[in-house]
C-alpha cells in the first residue's frame, strides 16, 4: 500500500468514525452514570430526520443541527422518564425507542414532503460542507507530512473537528469536574450518592441529556454534512457498532476515540478490497471485514484483551430507600 | 317462471361481477422501499398508470422487514387479491411454498424464476441494459478508469456489473474497471452514506463515472459523484433527473411496464416465464433534457449499433448467472 491510498483511507476513516465517535461518547455520558443505553440508533435517525428536514425546509444547516439535537433529545427524555422516573427496562425502553423511530422518521418525513419518507436533497448553506484549513494547499506537497495535513485532517466538516474536541471535553468533564465525579459515583454507587444528598435522579437526567445532544450531532452530521439528506434507515446500525465501540473502549473517552476511529478503519478498508487483497496476498471476503469490529467487541467482552467491566450500578433503576 | 328466471338470472349476473370486482390485483414492495427513486418506484409507477388509466383500485404492501414475507403473501391471497405481484428475487423461496396453497390465484414475481403452475416469472435482461450504459461510461472516461457499485452481493448484481464491465472493455479494452459491492445483508440497499464512500474511494482510485445499481444507497453514490465533479449513471428508474448535467444515463428496467401488463392481464395472468430483454424494450437506456449536453452523438451512435447487435443476436452479452463468472472483471 503506497503512502496515498494509506491517507485516503485515513480520511475515510475520519469521516466514517465520526458518527461512531459521537454516538460513543453519548453512550459512555449515558452508561457512566448507570442508564444503558440502546436506543443510540434511534436517536441518532430521529436527529437525521429532524436535521434533513428542517435543512432543507430552512435552508440553513445549523438551524438543521438544532432541530435533530431537539429531535434526538426528546426520545432521550422518554429513555429517562421510562427508565429513571418510572424505572422501567432499560434495554426495554431504548429497543422500543429504536422501533418507534425506525417507522416514525419515514412517517413525519412522508407527510412533510411527500417523498417516500427521504427528504429533498440539500445543498449549500443547508449542507456543513467541508472545511479547507489554512495552509492546506500550500503544505500539500510536503513530503508525508503534507498529504497527512491535507487529506486526513483538513476538508471535513465543521462537525468533524467538534466530534473530536467532545473527546478531551469529556475526559475533563468525567475526570476534573465536581459534576464528572458525582457522575460516575452515581453509576457506580448511586445509594451513597444519594446518601451524600446529591439527586441521583437529577444526575442521571444530565447524563441522558447530555446523550441526546451528543446523539442529535451524530444524526445531523450524517444528514447534513455526509449525505445529502435523510433517506429511511440511513444509519444502517451505526449506533449498535457505537455501543460495542463503546465496550471495547472499556468506557473510557481516549479509548473511545481509538476504538471508533479503529472500527471506523475496518469499514474503510471494507470499502477497498483491491488494497487488502494486496496486502494480505489473498482475497479476504468484504463481509469478514465488517465482522471484525463484532468479533473484536466479543474478544473483549470474553476477557482476552483486559477485562471490560461496566459501570456496576448499569441498568438497574435506583430505588431510594424509605 | 319467466319472471324467476330473469331475476335469477340477474341475480347470477350481479354475484358473478361482483365477484369479478372483488379481486383486486395486488403488489409488494420489497425491503428497498416504495420510493427507492429506483427498482421499486418503477413497479408503483407501473401499478398507477394501470390504475390511472382503468380506474381501479389495488391493494399494495411494503416489506418492513425479512420475516414479514410468508405472512404478507398468505393475507394477501386469503383476502382474495388477484394476481398478487411481488417486486424481488428474495420472494423466490417463499412464493414457492404458498403458490400451491392457493392454486386459483394468479401470482407474478420479478427478477426471479418460480416454476409454479400459478406464477408468472418475469425476468430482464440487466446484462444487456448495463452493457450499453457500460459503453457509454467507457466512452465518456477520460480516466480510463471507471467504476461499478452494486447494493446487495447476490447473483442478480453480478449481472448488472458484469455486463457493464463487458460494455466498457468493448469500447475500451485495456481500461480498468472497479467492481465493488456494499454489503452482504439487505441493509446494503439503504446505505447511503456507505455508497458515498465507496463513491469516493472509487474516485481516489481514478475512476470518473460511477454506475451505482444499488437501490436506496445509489442516491448516495449519485450525489457524490455530482459533489466531486464525477459522473455517475443510474439504474432501475431513470435517474437523470437527480442531479441534472451530472448523471451521464440510466439502465432502465422497465419494471413499470412488467407490473402494469401484469394488472392488465388480470387474472388471466399467464403463467410461465416472460423474459423482458433489450428486444422486448425491458431494458434500455435513458436519455432526455437532463442528459443530452453530457452524450456526444458519436456515443449514441456506437451505444445503438451495439443495441442493434444484440437486438439481432448478433451479439451476445455473457451472462453472469448462466455460469457464475464474469470474463470481463472479478467481484
Amino acid at each position: 500500500m503506497d503512502y496515498e491510498t494509506l491517507m485516503q483511507i485515513l480520511g475515510s476513516t475520519v469521516r466514517l468514525g465520526t458518527p461512531l465517535l459521537l454516538a460513543c461518547l453519548a453512550g459512555l455520558f449515558s452508561e457512566r452514570a448507570g442508564i444503558f443505553d440502546i436506543g443510540l440508533e434511534g436517536k441518532m435517525l430521529a436527529a437525521a430526520m429532524a436535521a434533513g428536514s428542517v435543512a432543507a425546509m430552512s435552508g440553513s444547516a445549523w438551524v438543521g443541527l438544532l432541530a435533530g439535537i431537539g429531535a434526538s433529545m426528546i426520545f432521550a427524555m422518554l429513555h429517562g422518564v421510562a427508565s429513571i422516573t418510572f424505572r422501567g427496562n432499560q434495554l426495554i425502553s431504548g429497543v422500543a425507542l429504536n422501533f418507534l423511530s425506525s417507522g416514525i422518521t419515514v412517517l413525519v418525513a412522508q407527510a412533510l414532503f411527500g417523498q417516500g419518507g427521504r427528504t429533498p436533497p440539500l445543498d449549500g448553506a443547508a449542507r456543513f460542507n467541508p472545511i479547507t484549513l489554512p495552509f492546506a494547499d500550500s503544505v500539500k506537497d510536503v513530503p508525508l507530512i503534507g498529504p497527512l495535513y491535507e487529506q486526513v485532517i483538513s476538508g471535513h466538516s465543521i462537525l468533524v473537528y467538534a466530534a473530536v474536541a467532545f473527546v478531551p471535553l469529556t475526559w475533563w468533564i468525567l475526570y476534573r469536574t465536581r459534576f464528572g465525579l458525582r457522575l460516575r459515583a452515581v453509576g457506580e454507587n448511586p445509594a451513597a450518592v444519594d446518601t451524600a444528598g446529591v439527586s441521583v435522579k437529577g444526575l442521571r437526567f444530565a447524563a441522558v441529556a447530555i446523550t441526546g445532544v451528543l446523539c442529535g450531532v451524530a444524526g445531523a452530521y450524517m444528514a447534513t454534512a455526509l449525505q445529502a439528506g435523510f433517506g429511511r434507515e440511513m444509519t444502517a446500525g451505526r449506533g449498535y457498532i457505537a455501543l460495542a465501540a463503546l465496550i471495547f473502549a472499556k468506557w473510557r473517552p481516549w479509548q473511545a476515540l481509538g476504538a471508533t476511529m479503529l472500527f471506523g478503519f475496518f469499514q474503510a478498508l471494507a470499502l477497498r478490497p483491491d488494497v487488502v487483497e494486496r496486502i494480505a496476498q489473498v482475497k479476504i471476503p468484504v463481509s469478514a471485514l465488517d465482522a471484525l469490529p463484532y468479533i473484536l467487541t466479543v474478544l473483549v467482552l470474553a476477557g482476552f484483551v483486559g477485562k471490560a467491566i461496566p459501570p456496576r450500578a448499569g441498568g438497574e433503576p435506583y430505588v431510594k430507600e424509605r | 317462471m319467466t319472471l324467476m328466471k330473469h331475476l335469477l338470472g340477474a341475480a347470477a349476473t350481479l354475484a358473478l361481477t361482483g365477484g369479478a370486482a372483488l379481486a383486486e390485483p395486488a403488489i409488494i414492495f420489497d425491503l428497498g422501499g416504495k420510493f427507492d427513486k429506483s427498482f421499486n418506484e418503477a413497479a408503483f409507477n407501473g401499478a398507477e398508470k394501470w390504475a390511472k388509466e382503468t380506474g381501479g383500485t389495488y391493494k399494495e404492501l411494503e416489506m418492513q422487514s425479512e420475516a414479514q414475507r410468508e405472512q404478507a403473501l398468505r393475507s394477501l391471497a386469503e383476502e382474495g387479491a388477484n394476481p398478487i405481484i411481488m417486486t424481488g428475487f428474495a420472494f423466490g423461496d417463499v412464493l414457492n411454498t404458498v403458490a400451491p396453497d392457493f392454486p386459483d390465484t394468479k401470482f407474478g414475481i420479478i427478477d426471479m424464476v418460480v416454476e409454479q403452475p400459478n406464477v408468472k416469472s418475469v425476468v430482464f435482461t440487466e446484462d444487456q441494459g448495463s452493457y450499453l450504459v457500460g459503453m457509454m461510461a467507457g466512452l465518456a472516461s477520460k480516466t480510463n478508469t471507471v467504476g461499478f457499485i452494486g447494493g446487495m452481493d447476490i447473483p442478480l448484481i453480478r449481472r448488472f456489473g458484469c455486463g457493464y464491465a463487458q460494455g466498457v472493455k468493448a469500447v475500451k479494452p485495456d481500461a480498468t474497471v472497479i467492481l465493488n459491492m456494499t454489503g452482504t445483508t439487505p441493509a446494503a440497499w439503504n446505505d447511503p452514506v456507505k455508497g458515498a464512500e465507496l463513491a469516493k474511494a472509487q474516485k481516489s482510485q481514478g475512476a470518473d463515472v460511477i454506475y451505482a445499481a444499488a437501490g436506496g444507497t445509489g442516491v448516495g453514490v449519485l450525489q457524490t459523484a455530482a459533489d466531486e465533479g464525477i459522473l455517475s449513471i443510474g439504474v432501475d428508474s431513470n435517474q437523470n433527473y437527480l442531479h441534472p448535467g451530472k448523471v451521464l444515463t440510466s439502465m432502465m428496467k422497465r419494471v413499470d411496464n412488467a407490473v402494469y401488463d401484469a394488472f392488465k392481464e388480470g387474472e388471466d395472468l399467464k403463467p410461465g416465464i416472460n423474459v423482458m430483454d433489450l428486444k422486448a424494450g425491458g431494458v434500455d437506456y435513458a436519455m432526455d433534457d437532463n442528459n443530452k449536453d453530457l452524450v456526444t452523438p458519436e456515443m449514441k451512435a456506437a451505444v445503438d449499433a451495439a443495441a442493434e447487435k444484440i437486438k439481432s443476436g448478433e451479439l451476445v452479452v455473457h451472462d453472469y448467472m448462466s455460469d457464475n463468472t464474469c470474463p470481463a472483471g472479478s467481484f
